[in-house]
């Protein structure tokens, strides 16, 4: 406070003035920069995500033309017809049995192959290699080489069967097994990704955990039951969300294989859509089936962030 | 007029609360200025708002008598070191120190001109192409200090520099810093919670608490003058021991427990039926001899440091320790006679913290002035 | 730790019949595709080894053509990907401004459309846009992605506020940062998304099924389809070669890659 001098106090206020413009200034500044850094991918958003998403809520409540350009507005017509649609109950009981054959499956054969590989023994970097390869076989490869192992008479699983004097089966012919066979595919496709978020998981327990456990003397399947488990539970969690969603995404898989047959068996939702609106370009009913596949998959994000939200905090 | 002038400056976040409160101070070119205090008082934040790199909420900061508010780090020629010395880990110690001038396109003969300079100086011509994960920490502490030196700012700050270093480096350290800036002329702004590196490298000292400035002088001042017991016990090592106490008759009671005499000295008006607390350093309290008025006392813990030694004993709730020099073989539980005279004592307000009344013995005896 | 003998051996039988059983399938393939096909349709074992199968299908495909298509397509998303999820990414973490949090949930919000979702107005846009058969058509809509934003967003935290705040001070601004600091101290985890983004890249079947009418632009993966959909004779040595040469690429990447990825995917997956 060595200002005593009258002169300043009114400087100071027209400064003051003057430093509220230049916040203000800055403030748009960096705001139109956050823009800029982040605009290339709004922009993308929008375009390729937001806008056709709204488009297909859109659509839904229209009849189109073969150019997808709406004709009739026929209010929830669409919808109504989609729910009454034999058809699409098979489609919708195929996509959940679907999730349930896979799922569960994936997860404790992936689980089983990371606890394997987590082992520290000479070699293991090849193994874990091995497990994690299907990650890198694409869906239209895996479904060519599971296309053989399913093939009626040449194909491995029946040359097997036949080995033991089973009937060969029509995996992929016969509504009963066309299903399984797809999940099978399915099951193996995505054994190399699980298998490798599992094993990181598994990496990122802290030994002394074990440490302590060995001193205490537990047992093998007591520290894999009390520690790995319970501690492996946040990735555990993420993968069984990751494998749902990926499940009611499944395409590639069914194309190559049955193309939704037999009798519309493996006809899964994302196939339906596609059939729906690509070979009987009824763009308004499978805009429907998208509004119903978006609400399942929004469902299922949601529980992920809610719950993992919470098993984030507890690691 | 100082190099750095702050007035009224307070800081808040989000409209509440204010971090800093009515910080007014002057900085004068060429000094070595410290702030110290606790982890949270505002310290940090202040040195952020110099540096520009923190909103100034409310006041006015001049550098070189220009406000200077409003305007970005860039333009209040300074330059910074920090705890982490944020060297960035993909580039050499060369590239590192010339990070700065090639951002502000320094001509590239200058660049290497300065960079020989500084090199030559900090001592890191050996060093020049290697990452800074390949150097040790005092090597890293010396590059980030090269990086401010080849800036050829005037002002310079640091927020704890030599906090992640150990305790023999930081040593040497405070000395090659200190000598650094006198040999540059650089004002220096220098954070530190450690009040050792505040008492021994500073021109001057101010203590914050809580955002709000506690005291500013020099060194020897805030040592001998603490204007209440934040700074008392905050500055200074072992910390200055404080009783409560009352005066009755001609004599000083502490803590209900010690009477001590005023003897000869004349008592202070001021002190008179007032809540006291007194505050007395380890150093002056000495053996006591029979010629003198002491208080026996009982020790609880003996420390050795070699050439002094610590002897702690109670009064009353407090604890408090003597600084004898030489080596005193005592054993706890001992009763030992100490000196403990009025004529040392600080008086504080019991009820504000705030120094009444200085000790009358420093000035006859303690420093020495040439 | 040493383990017993007998554990040993338990386990190393283990993973031995597990590593089998897992591989089987692209194993037998492999075999397939350099088996005479009277082998292959009598099930015995192989008589003679050859690569016919190989010279075959790519005689009688344009299966270079695919191959290269497929590259130009990941190498333009990998690159696309990872210049927009950066700035983004850069953004989130070093930028203040208002608007930032809501901006951020809209990025969470991305993760709960799937893309099969919005797929049949996005073909009309690309349609309208004549970039059916067109490489844009097949690229552009992949580049924006919240999941490289976000394993971005947590790789640059983890670089010190100081180093920016240091940068300030010599009066480096925003973009010449990123450039010159955020992203070269942040590589490996640009180099896992880039490699996890060629991989999904490569690998993808529904989009190029439909946005490719034919083999201008059209990708390997479609171009298998093609193979063993127009294989008349059902000739399974020339579809398993099309099939392996498809799949050695992203083999490749992901046994190089593999610690990589599963460090980049764990941490993009838990925060």
């Amino acid at each position: 406070m060595s200002m005593s001098n009258p002169g300043i106090p009114s400087s100071t206020e027209i400064t003051e003035i003057s430093f509220e413009n230049v916040k203000k200034k800055q403030r748009v500044k960096s705001f139109t920069k956050g823009m800029l850094f982040l605009l290339p991918s709004i922009v993308l958003f929008g375009a390729f995500l937001f806008y056709p998403l709204f488009k297909t809520m859109y659509l839904s409540f229209f009849l189109t033309n073969a150019r997808g350009e709406t004709t009739v507005f026929v209010g929830l017509q669409n919808y109504i017809e989609m729910f009454t649609s034999p058809i699409f109950h098979q489609s919708m009981k195929s996509t959940f049995l679907f999730v349930l054959y896979t799922v569960p499956t994936t997860i404790i054969i992936a689980l089983l192959l990371a606890v394997l590989a987590n082992e520290k023994l000479k070699g293991i970097g090849f193994f874990r290699t091995i497990f994690s390869s299907t990650m890198g076989i694409s869906v239209a490869a895996a479904s060519v080489f599971w296309l053989y192992m399913f093939h009626p008479s040449i194909g491995f699983l029946n040359q097997i069967l036949s080995l033991f004097g089973v009937e060969s089966i029509g995996w992929l012919t016969d509504p009963k097994w066309a299903l399984i066979a797809v999940a099978v595919t399915t099951i193996w496709m995505n054994l190399g990704f699980t298998f490798l978020v599992l094993l990181g998981g598994l990496q990122s327990i802290d030994s002394y955990l074990y440490e302590s456990a060995d001193i205490d003397g537990a047992g093998y399947f007591h520290k894999l039951r009390r520690i790995t488990i319970p501690m492996l539970s946040p990735t555990l969690f993420f993968v069984i969300t990751v494998t749902i969603i990926n499940a009611f995404q499944t395409f590639g898989q069914i194309d190559i294989l049955t193309q939704g047959g037999p009798q519309n068996s493996t006809n899964l939702i994302v196939y339906s859509i596609y059939r729906e609106a690509f070979t009987n370009y009824q763009f308004g009913t499978a805009s429907a089936q998208a509004i119903v596949l978006f609400i399942i998959i929004l469902i299922m994000t949601i529980i992920q962030f809610k719950l993992g939200e919470r098993k984030v905090h507890y690691q | 007029m100082g190099y750095i002038e702050l007035m009224d400056i307070s800081k808040s976040y989000n409209k509440q609360r204010n971090v800093l409160n009515g910080i007014d101070l002057q900085i004068e070119k060429g000094e070595f200025f410290v702030l110290v205090g606790p982890s949270g008082s505002g310290k940090s934040t202040l040195l952020r708002m110099i540096a520009g790199l923190e909103e100034i909420s409310g006041g006015t900061l001049k550098i070189s008598e220009k406000i200077v508010n409003h305007l970005p780090p860039k333009d209040r020629n300074l330059s910074m070191v920090f705890q982490n010395y944020a060297l960035y880990p993909h580039l050499t110690v060369e590239q590192n120190i010339l990070f700065g001038l090639n951002a502000q396109k320094v001509d590239r003969e200058i660049q290497q001109k300065r960079l020989e300079e500084t090199a030559q100086m900090m001592g890191l011509n050996e060093l020049l192409k290697r990452k800074p994960r390949e150097l040790s920490g005092g090597q890293r502490q010396r590059v980030a200090l090269a990086r401010a030196v080849v800036s050829e700012a005037p002002l310079c700050l640091m927020d704890e520099p030599l906090s992640n270093l150990d305790a023999k480096l930081r040593a040497n350290m405070r000395i090659e810093i200190r000598r650094l800036q006198k040999r540059l002329g650089l004002t220096m702004v220098y954070v530190t919670h450690d009040q050792v590196e505040a008492m021994t490298m500073g021109d001057r000292i101010m203590v914050l608490n809580d955002g709000i400035i506690q005291q500013v002088g020099e060194p020897i001042d805030l040592y001998n003058k603490p204007s209440n017991l934040f700074v008392a016990t905050f500055i200074g090592s072992p910390k200055m021991n404080l009783g409560k106490a009352i005066l009755e008759d001609s004599n000083l009671i502490i803590e209900n427990v010690l009477t001590i005499p005023f003897e000869h000295l004349e008592m202070p008006k001021n002190l008179k039926s007032r809540n006291l607390v007194i505050g007395i350093r380890a150093e002056h309290m000495p053996y006591g001899d029979e010629n003198q008025q002491v208080q026996n006392v009982e020790i609880v813990n003996v420390e050795h440091l070699g050439n002094e030694t610590l002897i702690s004993f109670e009064v009353g709730t407090e604890l408090w320790t003597a600084k004898w020099l030489g080596q005193w073989l005592i054993q706890v539980g001992d009763k030992v006679p100490v000196h403990i005279s009025v004529e040392n004592m600080c008086f504080f307000d019991e009820d504000t913290g705030n120094l009444i009344q200085e000790a009358t013995f420093t000035h006859k005896q303690e420093v020495v002035r040439r | 730790m040493t383990m017993p003998l007998s554990k040993k051996i338990v386990f190393y039988s283990l993973l031995i019949i597990s590593a089998l059983a897992v591989f089987a399938p692209a194993l037998m393939a492999f075999v397939m595709s350099f088996m005479d096909n009277k082998d292959i349709m009598t099930g015995s074992l192989p008589k003679s080894l050859s690569f016919d199968n190989y010279l075959k299908a790519f005689e009688q495909f344009p299966l270079l053509k695919y191959l290269f298509n497929s590259l130009i397509v990941s190498v333009v998303i990998t690159i696309g990907q990872l210049i927009l999820s950066s700035l983004a990414a850069y953004a989130f973490v070093f930028l203040e401004f208002k608007g930032r949090d809501i901006l951020f949930f809209l990025f969470i919000a991305t993760m709960m459309v799937p893309f099969e979702a919005s797929i049949i107005p996005n073909f009309h846009i690309i349609r309208d846009l004549n970039w059916i058969d067109q490489y844009p058509g097949l690229t552009v809509p992949f580049f924006a992605t919240a999941f490289g934003t976000f394993l971005l967003r947590q790789n640059f935290k983890q670089i010190p506020k100081e180093l920016r705040e240091a940068s300030q001070i010599v009066g480096m601004g925003d973009f010449k940062f990123y450039l010159k600091v955020v992203l070269p101290v942040a590589k490996t985890s640009l180099v896992t998304l880039g490699a996890y983004g060629f991989l999904t890249s490569w690998n993808m079947y529904l989009w190029p099924l439909l946005s490719t009418t034919n083999d201008t632009v059209r990708t390997v993966q479609i171009g298998l389809k093609q193979l063993q959909t127009q294989e008349q004779l059902n000739d399974w040595g020339v579809i398993m070669s099309g099939a392996i040469i498809v799949i050695i690429p992203t083999l490749i990447l992901l046994f190089l890659g593999q610690k990589q990825l599963q460090k980049g995917l764990t941490e993009g997956a838990i925060k």
